[in-house]
C-alpha cells in the first residue's frame, strides 16, 4: 500500500527547548508492544510510527525554553515513568452524554484509548457514513486512512504528535461522504481508567473527515474512572471539504490523577466551516492546542470554549488560526475562571497570509480570577502579511463584580449562589458560542455541576 | 421596631457617621434629608450590611435581635430592603432568574414553600401590571439596558415581590421624571401597612409630595441634627441646609 501522506502544512520544529534526554523513558515501552500493534504489515503506518519515534528520540519533550511552552511545564511528566496502558475490560457503569435520558444514538467509547465494541453502538447514521475505530479501520478502511492520518498534524512539527504517531493504535474514525447530513450528534467517549500502582499513558489518534457540503455534530466526552496518574496524548485530525459544516464540542472532565495533552489540527476548504468549542473543567494537567487553518476562500472556523479551574489545576489553551485564503472569517471567544491556586494559560494566535484579503478574525479571552492565588497567563497574537484585512482581539483579566454580588446578596440570595449566578453569567458569553441548542444545555448543565462542587 | 443608638462608621478610615440614633416602629414613615456628603447613603448601606462600611460604635437592634452582627442576605431574609440609589446591572443575569432566585432564598428562610414556575410566573404578572411594567423588562438582563425610571421601577418590583419589614429607599427620586416619580411613588405607597417600615433618604423635599411621611429628620455631618414631622421637610425646601452648616451645592 502507498499513499500520499506528505504533510499539507510542512513546518519546521525547533528543537531548541526540548530535551532529548526525556526521550528514552518514554519510547523504551516501545520495544514491547510495538511489534503488537495493529496493522504492523501496512508500509505506510510503519514507517509513520518509525518517522515519529525517531523524531521523538532527536528532541524529547518540550520544556519552557521554547516559546510555545514557556508558561505551561511537563517537568514533573518528565519525571513520571508511564507504561502503556493495558487493554482495559474495566467495567464502566456510567457513561456521559448530551442526550435525553432514554435517548441513544451512534457513539464510541474508548478505555484508556482501545475502542470498547461493547459499550459503542453507530445504529441509527445515514447510508455511507462510517464510524469505527482506526484499530479496525487497519483491516477495512487502509486507503482512507493512509490519505489521511498524518497529513495535517507532522510528527515533525510538534514532539507530542511525533510520540503519539510512535504509538499510534487506535481512536475514532468518521468519515460523511458528500452531501450527507448527520443530524443526530455523534458521540466520542474516552475514557481513562489507569492503574493505582502505575502511572499509564495511551496515545489516541483521532480522524474527522467531512466530506463536500455534508454535515456532522461531534461531542468528546473525557472523563477519569480511577484515582491513578493517567497520561491521554492526543492527536486529531479534521478535515471539512468544500461547503461542508462540522461542529465539533469537547467536554473534558477528566479526573484529579490526569494528565490531558491534545493537538488537534484541522483544515477547512472553500466555504466550509469548522465549529470547535471545548470545555476544561478536569485534568490536574491540560493543555488543548487547536490549529484551524483555512485553505479553501470564504471558509469560517470559531475557537471557542471556556477552562475552569481550581485548587492546583493547570489548563493550557494554545490555538492558531491561519487565514490561508481570502474572505475567511474566524471567531474566538474563550472565557475562564480560575480558583484557588489553580493557573490558566491563553495563548491565541491569528495568522493572516499573504493574499489573504478581506479576512475577518475576532479574538477575545476574558478570564475571572476568584482568589488572590489565581494565575493567568494570556498571549495573544497577531501575525498579518494582507493589507485589507479586519482583525481585533481582547484580553482581560479580572475579579467578580462587587457590586453585583453585594446586590444580590442584598436581595436574601447568599455569598455562594450570588457567586455561581455571576460566574454563570461571565461563562453565558462564551458558551453561547455554541450553535447547537442541546449541547450547548448539557455543557451548561457541565458549568452548573462544577459550580456546585465549590460548595 | 428598629433601633439606632450612636451609630458611628467608617469608610476607608473616614468617620462619616457620628453617633445617629433612630426609632422607627412599625408601619412608620421616616424621611431622612440632608444636604451631600451628611452620610445619607452610607447610612443606607451600613444597615444594608455593605463590605467596606466599618460600624466603629453604637447598635442597631432589629426586632431584638442585633442587626450589624447579621450577613447581607442575612438581612434581607429578615425582612430589610435597600432600594439602590444606583441599581447594579448584573449583564448575563435574566431578572426573572434574579427575582425567582431571591424570593425562594427568602422564603426558604421564612420555613415557606418554595415557588414553582408557575406559582411564581402569577405573581411577578400580578405585581408587573401594577406597576406598569412589560414584561419584556423581566427578560431582559438585571438593569441591562433599562433607563433610569425602568431600574427604579425594578426596585419597586422587587419590594414588592420580597415584602420587607423594613425597607430603606435611597434617593429613590434621583433620576427619575415627574411621571416616573409618580409611578414609582405609588408603588411604594401600595406598600404602607402597618407592619411595614420604611426610612426614605432623601436630598430634595420633591419625593416627600408623594410619599409622605410621618417624620423627617435632618442628618448633617453625620449626625441627626433636627427632627419634626412632614412639615420639617417643607422647611427645608424653603431655607435649604444652610442653617445645618452645609452648603447648598447640589
Amino acid at each position: 500500500m502507498t499513499a500520499n501522506h506528505s504533510p499539507l502544512h510542512p513546518m519546521t520544529y525547533s528543537t531548541r527547548g526540548a530535551d532529548p534526554a526525556t526521550a528514552p523513558a518514554f519510547l523504551a515501552p516501545l520495544d514491547e508492544v510495538g511489534a503488537g500493534l495493529p496493522g504492523s504489515g501496512l508500509s505506510w503506518l510503519t514507517d509513520l510510527r518509525a518517522a515519529g519515534r525517531e523524531r521523538f528520540a532527536a528532541v524529547g519533550l518540550p520544556t519552557i525554553r521554547n516559546e510555545s511552552w514557556r508558561y505551561t511545564n511537563l517537568r514533573d511528566l518528565a519525571k513520571t515513568s508511564f507504561q502503556p496502558a493495558a487493554p482495559a475490560a474495566a467495567v464502566i457503569d456510567f457513561l456521559p452524554t448530551v442526550r435525553a435520558e432514554g435517548q441513544d444514538g451512534p457513539r464510541l467509547v474508548f478505555v484508556d484509548g482501545r475502542f470498547r465494541a461493547d459499550l459503542s453502538s453507530v445504529e441509527g447514521l445515514p447510508p455511507g457514513v462510517e464510524l469505527l475505530s482506526i484499530a479496525a479501520a487497519l483491516n477495512s478502511h487502509t486507503d482512507l486512512l493512509a490519505d489521511h492520518i498524518g497529513r495535517l498534524a507532522a510528527a515533525d512539527d510538534r514532539p507530542l504528535v511525533a510520540l503519539n504517531s510512535a504509538y499510534l493504535a487506535d481512536g475514532p474514525v468518521l468519515h460523511v461522504p458528500a452531501g450527507v447530513q448527520v443530524e443526530r450528534p455523534i458521540e466520542l467517549v474516552f475514557v481513562s481508567v489507569g492503574s493505582e500502582s502505575q502511572a499509564t499513558s495511551c496515545h489516541p489518534r483521532t480522524l474527522l473527515i467531512a466530506e463536500a457540503g455534508s454535515k456532522a455534530v461531534v461531542v468528546e466526552h473525557h472523563v477519569g474512572r480511577g484515582a491513578g496518574t493517567t497520561l491521554a496524548n492526543h492527536v486529531t485530525e479534521v478535515f471539512v471539504g468544500e461547503g461542508a459544516t462540522l461542529h465539533h464540542y469537547k467536554s473534558q472532565r477528566d479526573g484529579g490523577g490526569a494528565i490531558h495533552l491534545s493537538h488537534i489540527a484541522a483544515t477547512v476548504a472553500t466555504g466550509g466551516c469548522y465549529d470547535n468549542f471545548i470545555l476544561t473543567t478536569g485534568a490536574k494537567l491540560s493543555r488543548n492546542e487547536v490549529v484551524s487553518r483555512l485553505d479553501g476562500t470564504d471558509a469560517r472556523t470559531h475557537v471557542s470554549g471556556g477552562y475552569l479551574v481550581r485548587g492546583t489545576q493547570h489548563a493550557d489553551t494554545t490555538t492558531l488560526i491561519v487565514h490561508a485564503q481570502p474572505n475567511g472569517t474566524s471567531r474566538e471567544v474563550y472565557k475562564g475562571v480560575i480558583d484557588d491556586t489553580a493557573r490558566a494559560v491563553f495563548q491565541g494566535k491569528i495568522t493572516v497570509c499573504p493574499g489573504a484579503q478581506k479576512t475577518d478574525g475576532y479574538q477575545l479571552n476574558r478570564a475571572l480570577l476568584l482568589s488572590d492565588g489565581a494565575e493567568i497567563d494570556s498571549k495573544p497574537e497577531l501575525e498579518i502579511h494582507a493589507d485589507d484585512v479586519k482583525c481585533s482581539h481582547g484580553c482581560t483579566a479580572g475579579e467578580l463584580d462587587d457590586d453585583a454580588l453585594f446586590y444580590l446578596r442584598a436581595r436574601g440570595i447568599d455569598r455562594d449562589t450570588a457567586q455561581g449566578l455571576l460566574i454563570g453569567a461571565f461563562l453565558s458569553e462564551s458558551l453561547e458560542e455554541i450553535a447547537e441548542e442541546s449541547i450547548r444545555d448539557a455543557f451548561q448543565g457541565i458549568v452548573a455541576g462544577w459550580l456546585e462542587e465549590q460548595k | 421596631m428598629i433601633e439606632i443608638k450612636n451609630l458611628h462608621a467608617t469608610v476607608d478610615g473616614k468617620e462619616i457617621l457620628k453617633g445617629v440614633d433612630l426609632t422607627i416602629r412599625p408601619g412608620e414613615v421616616h424621611a431622612i434629608m440632608g444636604p451631600n456628603g451628611a452620610g445619607k447613603s452610607t447610612m443606607s448601606y451600613v444597615l444594608a450590611g455593605r463590605d467596606g462600611y466599618e460600624v466603629t460604635e453604637g447598635s442597631v437592634t432589629y426586632y431584638g435581635k442585633d442587626l450589624l452582627a447579621m450577613e447581607p442576605e442575612e438581612r434581607a431574609a429578615e425582612g430589610v430592603f435597600l432600594a439602590f440609589q444606583y441599581p447594579v446591572e448584573i449583564p448575563g443575569v435574566g431578572n426573572t432568574t434574579f427575582l425567582k432566585t431571591a424570593i425562594n432564598a427568602i422564603r426558604k428562610h421564612r420555613g415557606e414553600k418554595e415557588l414553582d414556575a408557575m406559582q411564581f410566573l402569577k405573581l411577578i404578572r400580578e405585581k408587573t401590571k401594577a406597576l406598569g411594567m412589560s414584561d419584556e423588562m423581566l427578560k431582559r438582563a438585571v438593569n441591562v439596558g433599562f433607563s433610569g425610571g425602568e431600574k427604579k421601577r425594578n426596585e419597586t418590583l422587587q419590594m414588592a415581590v420580597l415584602e420587607p419589614k423594613f425597607a430603606i429607599l435611597d434617593e429613590t427620586d434621583s433620576g427619575l421624571d415627574i411621571d416616573a416619580l409618580k409611578i414609582v411613588a405609588e408603588g411604594v405607597n401600595a406598600l404602607r401597612s402597618p407592619e411595614r417600615s420604611m426610612l426614605v433618604i432623601t436630598h430634595y423635599q420633591r419625593l416627600l409630595d408623594y410619599i409622605v411621611p410621618d417624620h423627617v429628620h435632618v442628618l448633617a455631618a453625620g449626625r441627626i441634627v433636627k427632627s419634626g414631622g412632614k412639615e420639617l421637610a417643607l422647611e427645608l425646601e424653603k431655607n435649604g441646609y444652610r442653617d445645618f452648616g452645609a452648603s447648598e451645592a447640589a
